[in-house]
């Protein structure tokens, strides 16, 4: 446990992409087995503890300290778990702290009634570090900040090479823990291991943005073009083993989605659009969002938000593996296979007819529908490759829309940014005079030109709140987004999608930047009221 | 026998010993003060006349400049007896920073003792805490609450060398303040056995020069600011807490923030100051360490200077010792940022 706490405690803190893998990655190669795989459940939110709940520690901490000390410590640092780690008072012991693979086969064993005694033993024999990351391992409440994307990466890189993350990818979900056949592969002590009938996840094929260079090289003859569907792109795997619905980065999302999943009758891998549809109409994505990230589903939601899928590519059909056949070839496979078993919830994604790139430009522009992005172009002739191939598939975003906005505050960035003023709150004019913000932007500049807005923010700061400056109002950017769609959640009424820093402004006078009003034109989700105003 | 609340009083400049004509770290300027330590919210300028230890003097100096530092400046050895008006006075070592002193005084057979900042963790770099049993003991309680229980400093630091061995490409700069923490923090690192120069923001070097005048040895140090990008490279570097995240640490190859001080051990306070690695090292008793001390010298009365006095006067008087609130004003720990440089405890 105290490697695992000591873990914790780093990831916790730290902020840079690299140095969680390198954390991970010492991890995974120092500790021995099981417990090296039960910490990696653990962090890949694998294991989820209900044995112990908060009412559990509580009640710990009131039997061995002084509630009016315990009030006012909890009152200091805000946590349960972490007041009682820090707080504990340990009874001399010879006990040596948990293993981790102790702590998850006694929770597996004990008698309900036995953990309140158990758990104070543990923290005991511990420092506290350790009882802090026991008490969270064991009420679900770890929240590390690591995606499985970044543990399978970190596995792969033990291997320095001679296992890609890809390929851990396509095992990881015909494994359970502590994966001791999957370290055994990655030390090249065993086979790789066979997922055999398990609704495994397939590293998904991806696309680059099609830059106008690109454009000009393109024969259209060879490509296929589809809509670039406002969802979240998903993975339908369904075997003999299992059906799970996966997310783009090979999370399992079938819990939040069982309609989807009750409707996967069938043996097929398929890549599609994951949207909230009603009577047909795909709805924005804003929408989608409030299906997003549960765990489970109410009765409500399934009612009022509507999950189906538009279906663009087939990767089994049955138990056969067809990513090496061309598109073509798959997609006339896909669309048999529909026409034949006619799965509930799930659409075809209409391939779009073209004769030229100039056609399909027209056609990309027109496209304004709150559900769409744009387009995407796919070879006629590739194959399905795991990653991002050179010159297979593109995708075409229709171009964004732009606002001129005043700079409100600035915030501090993270790790490498932590220095700069780097996260842009901006807003538009009211028709009262008031600025409102309308949104939060923090990329999309140069580094000279993030040097420049630094240096501005520091001359021109009214007010400060923590990290946070409150600056002049004089400086104009202007923005760039993807779509405006109405929110509850902000004070202006509109959320923006993919807002970035598109150009700064220093022409501009703060006055003449644009109106609230001009943005709320663009909303899209009004706009199906209002009519097509909008395209 | 005078119970000590009648000759040593509380006063807006700070605490007032009557009967001796001197304040203890006056939080003004005065006519004869008496300062326990070199921090500057407890040594402010422009007194007369200053008794503290030699170390305290020196680093007054070196702060303040030498008329700042006090007209006239008596230096005072530990345990040796100094009548002032009708009181003896005497030092012993807080084992706070070098220099830093509690200080005793006895009236008429009663006996006060003003601790100042103390701790009770060895620390290389000044001489330990003594207990002097009394009457009344006068203590800080920056980090009274039982959620602050240091770990060993030694830990710390092996932690600090475990991500530099983990990342031997990365600065590691650690925020510490510059009087005391530095010096401690470079102490501990040579006594790990780290021997490779370390590199110092410009405000700390010249408090490490009187360390070393005042023979505390800390191996070589070199200014980070004249350092090439590529020197510092897996190099350690102490800058204030101010400067770790800021502009002066673009200079920095790609480093790891670290922050040396007790306000580590809680989360959230590491988190708000962007740090990616928190060391708690810390300056100050703490939770177990004041009660430790309270039970030792034996008083039947504690006075708490600043900090978090509730819970430990709710603690001592659970033990039979009577417990007050002085509530000193101007000691910067009081600040609940508690990472103003000083504080940075």
């Amino acid at each position: 446990m105290i490697a695992f706490a000591d873990l914790l405690e780093r990831l916790v803190f730290t902020p840079g992409r690299n140095a969680k893998i390198a954390l991970l990655r010492r991890y995974f190669a120092s500790e021995p087995d099981p417990d090296r795989g039960i910490g990696l459940a653990a962090v890949t939110g694998e294991l989820a503890f209900t044995a112990a709940k908060p009412g559990l520690i509580r009640e710990l901490a009131a039997a061995r300290t002084d509630p009016e000390l315990f009030a006012w410590s909890y009152d200091y640092v805000g946590d349960l778990a972490e007041t009682v780690a820090l707080m504990w008072p340990g009874k001399p012991t010879n006990a040596a702290p948990p293993s981790l693979t102790e702590v998850v086969e006694t929770l597996e064993t004990a008698p309900k009634s036995e953990l309140p005694g158990i758990v104070a033993g543990w923290l005991d024999a511990s420092e506290p570090s350790v009882r802090l990351a026991l008490l969270k391992l064991i009420t679900g409440a770890l929240r590390v900040g690591v995606s499985a994307r970044l543990a399978k990466v970190a596995l792969a890189e033990m291997t320095d090479g001679r296992v890609a993350p890809d390929d851990v990818e396509e095992v990881w979900h015909g494994l359970a823990p502590p994966y001791a056949a999957l370290f055994a592969w990655l030390e090249g002590r065993g086979v790789r291991p066979d997922p055999a009938d398990a609704p495994v996840f397939r590293p998904p094929m991806l696309a680059h943005p099609l830059e106008p260079q690109d454009r000009v090289s393109l024969d259209a003859r060879d490509y296929r073009a589809e809509w670039k569907w406002d969802g979240i792109r998903v993975q339908l795997v369904a075997t003999p083993g299992g059906k799970r619905l996966y997310s783009r980065s090979g999370d399992d999302i079938s819990g939040a989605f069982p309609e989807i999943v009750d409707a996967m009758n069938f043996e097929a891998v398929l890549d599609g659009e994951l949207l909230v549809i009603r009577e047909g109409e795909v709805a924005p994505f804003a929408d989608l969002q409030q299906r997003l990230n549960r765990k489970g589903v109410t009765a409500k939601m399934l009612r009022d938000f509507p999950a189906g899928i538009r279906l663009y590519d087939m990767l089994f059909e049955g138990s056969e593996d067809i990513r090496p056949l061309p598109f073509d070839a798959r997609r006339a496979r896909l669309e048999a296979w529909h026409a034949r078993v006619r799965p509930r919830l799930m659409a075809l994604s209409p391939l779009i007819a073209f004769d030229s790139i100039e056609d399909l430009s027209a056609i990309r522009d027109d496209a304004r529908a709150a559900s769409i992005e744009g387009l995407m172009l796919k070879r006629g002739d590739s194959a399905y490759v795991p990653g991002r191939p050179k010159g297979q598939w593109w995708k075409w975003k229709r171009d964004p829309l732009t606002i001129d906005a005043v700079l409100m505050y600035a915030q501090r960035g993270h790790g490498k940014r932590s220095s700069f003023y780097s996260d842009y709150t901006f807003g538009l004019w009211r028709e009262d005079g008031e600025l409102v913000p309308v949104g939060k932007a923090y990329f999309g500049f140069t580094d000279a030109e993030l040097a420049m807005l630094d240096r501005w923010v520091r001359n021109h700061t009214t007010a400060r709140f923590g990290p946070v400056r409150e600056v002049e109002r004089a400086m104009v950017l202007e923005v760039a987004f993807d779509a405006a769609q109405l929110s509850t959640r902000h004070k202006s009424g509109v959320a923006l999608r993919f807002p970035r820093i598109a150009r700064i402004r220093t022409d501009k006078p703060a006055a003449e930047a644009d109106r609230l009003e001009t943005l709320m034109r663009l909303v899209e989700n009004r706009a199906a009221e209002a009519g097509a105003a909008v395209a | 026998m005078p119970h000590p609340k009648t000759w040593l009083k509380v006063c807006p400049q700070g605490l007032y010993c009557e009967p001796g004509g001197f304040f203890i770290d006056p939080t003004r300027a005065v006519d004869r003060a008496v300062i326990t330590h070199a921090h500057s919210d407890h040594a402010r300028p422009g007194h007369r006349a200053v008794l503290a230890s030699a170390g305290t003097l020196a680093l007054m100096r070196a702060r303040l400049g030498e008329g700042p530092a006090g007209l006239t400046q008596q230096a005072l050895g530990w345990g040796e007896r100094l009548r002032m008006g009708e009181v003896t006075l005497w030092l012993e070592p807080a084992g706070h920073v070098l220099g830093s002193a509690q200080v005793a005084m006895e009236y008429r057979g009663s006996r006060a003792v003003v601790s100042g900042d103390y701790k009770r963790t060895p620390d290389p770099t000044c001489d330990p805490f003594v207990p002097i049993p009394c009457d009344v003991f006068v203590t800080e309680a920056t980090f009274a609450l039982p959620v602050f229980r240091h770990p060993p400093p030694d830990h710390e630091i092996a932690r600090l060398l475990a991500s530099r061995a983990l990342f031997p490409e990365r600065t590691h700069v650690v925020g510490c303040y510059a009087l005391g923490k530095c010096q401690r923090l470079i102490a501990l690192l040579r006594g790990a056995g780290w021997h490779e120069p370390i590199y110092l923001h410009g405000a700390l070097a010249a408090l490490c020069a009187v360390y070393e005048q005042q023979g505390v040895a800390l191996g070589e140090l070199r200014a980070a600011t004249a350092a090439a990008k590529d020197q510092l490279k897996g190099a350690i570097v102490l800058a204030p807490p101010g400067a770790i995240t800021d502009r002066w640490a673009r200079r920095l190859a790609e480093p790891v923030v670290a922050l040396a001080s007790g306000w580590m051990r809680v989360r959230q306070r590491a988190r708000s100051r962007g740090v990616e690695l928190p060391l708690v090292i810390s300056d100050h008793a703490d939770w177990d360490e004041l009660n430790a001390t309270v039970d030792e010298v034996g008083a039947p009365e504690v006075w708490v200077t600043h900090g978090r006095e509730e819970a430990l006067i709710h603690c001592i008087t659970q033990r039979g010792v009577r417990g007050r609130a002085l509530r000193l004003v101007g000691y910067s720990d009081e600040d609940d940022e508690g990472l103003s440089e000083e504080a940075a405890a």
